[in-house]
């Protein structure tokens, strides 16, 4: 048997803590003890392989799935999945949930005065392609109030939630919009040291998705931690892990 | 490396929209090989308060120790229908239940020797909540299992935690296991750098 080949681990700074006070609901549920550091095995370099028999390939456009047209400003969110060596991450599930354009979720626990829109539920999924591709349709997501401080509102954003090829590749993330002006004010957004990190959530507006008079292209590439490099083999017996 | 991996973001307290097509509590349909167990607990808070809006996600070999994987090379079988996910949010008490087989033992690393070590049976557990900017990592092993004592993983952690990630029986010859997940404080689950 080969050495494992694990996967990275991220870059100093560019993930949140668990603990982040402006952000109040981190307070009792980040842990208080150190993480214990868990070298990768096989359990952690393979993981759920969700493949296109659960999945519908209409899922990806969130503005079919009712009799009528939701309300809104239609746009084309699409990128890639690649890995931090640039390579595709093929064939793996996308998930996606969001608010509808007035800043309300479908969700008993949101008690937002906005309403609901009886043609948008706000969630749609995706598998990427051989070059790692994905392309949903959709409905600008409204900022919305919460009750994390006074006057607190969320800027506007997507859930993501992406498996990649292993347990250790698992990520949910949000992505945001150029321009808008709650970025700064946003204490989720806001919880990761490094300003680069935090930026790279904020999509890119794209004339060449955007569809003529359909909709705005909106560019959101998601990075997954790359693979290490398969660890040097002493042993005489190892027979290489692509054997 | 060219690039950096994208920051983790909550999942928030509205994730079941888009998360609850791919619940699944039961991991082992029927003819499934392998000893059937239930697991019950709770994800609780640094208060001790249950956690209602937490969902976790289960990763697990079948019971030969295998994983349905391209990267699990060991010439073990698979068994048709057990893809070993599973995925089960908390209700408003904070408590969650999921069926499945308990996994065989897996390859852990290289030994001293350059034999091939063995891991104990375990689930591979995230756990996302609102309040948790990034998941939370751990694992669930299986009580009266004597292969604890080797596994290189439970020798990480301080002896006073590792009972942190064993379930307990809920009564003799019972196939319920009770495995709680507390967040923070008194009693913290151990939880992994992956």
């Amino acid at each position: 048997m080969a050495a494992i080949a694990g996967y990275r681990r991220y870059a100093p700074g560019t993930q949140p803590p668990y603990l982040h006070p402006p952000y109040v609901s981190s307070e009792k549920r980040a842990p208080s003890k150190p993480l214990v550091y868990l070298p990768h095995t096989l359990s952690e370099i393979t993981g759920p392989v969700i493949g296109a028999d659960f999945c519908d390939a209409k899922a990806c456009d969130l503005t079919r799935q009712h009799s009528g047209e939701p309300v809104g400003e239609r746009i084309i969110v699409s990128g890639r999945v690649i890995d931090e060596d640039g390579r595709p991450v093929r064939d793996t599930l996308i998930e996606l949930w969001q608010a509808n354009s007035a800043g309300r979720y479908l969700h008993n626990n949101d008690q937002h005065n906005a309403p609901l829109d009886p043609n948008f539920t706000g969630c749609g999924h995706a598998i990427t392609d051989f070059e790692g591709r994905y392309r949903f349709v959709t409905i600008r997501p409204g900022e919305y109030p919460w009750t994390n401080s006074y006057n607190a509102w969320r800027a506007a954003h997507l859930h993501f939630s992406v498996f990649g090829p292993a347990f250790a590749t698992r990520l949910v993330t949000q992505m945001f919009f150029p321009g808008d002006p709650l970025i700064p004010f946003d204490p989720i957004f806001n919880c990761t040291a490094d300003e680069a990190a935090r930026n790279r959530l904020i999509s890119k507006f794209d004339w060449d998705t955007t569809i003529p008079l359909e909709g705005l292209g909106y560019r959101f590439d998601i990075v997954l931690s790359g693979r290490e490099a398969t660890p040097f083999e002493d042993h005489p017996h190892s027979h290489g892990v692509s054997k | 490396m060219k690039l950096h991996a994208t920051t983790w973001q909550t999942v928030g307290p509205f994730f079941s929209i888009g998360l609850s097509r791919l619940y699944r509590d039961n991991l082992a349909g029927p003819g499934v090989a392998g000893e059937p167990v239930e697991v019950i607990g709770q994800i609780l808070d640094g208060d001790g308060k249950p956690v209602p809006d937490g969902v976790i996600e289960i990763w697990q070999a079948n019971s030969h120790g295998k994983y349905a994987h391209s990267e699990d090379l060991q010439e073990k079988p698979l068994d048709k229908g057990f893809i070993g996910f599973g995925r089960v949010a908390t209700d408003l008490d904070g408590k969650f239940r999921f069926t499945t087989i308990k996994p065989g033992p897996v390859p852990g690393p290289d030994g001293p020797d350059g034999n091939l070590t063995s891991q104990a049976p375990h689930l591979a557990i995230s756990v996302f909540t609102r309040g948790l900017l990034r998941r939370l990592v751990t694992r669930m092993y299986f009580p009266d299992e004597p292969a604890n004592t080797n596994d290189f993983v439970l020798a990480l952690v301080d002896p006073s935690r590792r009972s942190t990630l064993i379930a307990e029986k809920t009564a003799e010859a019972s196939h319920t296991l009770k495995w709680n997940v507390v967040l923070q404080g008194h009693n913290e689950t151990v939880f992994f750098d992956c």
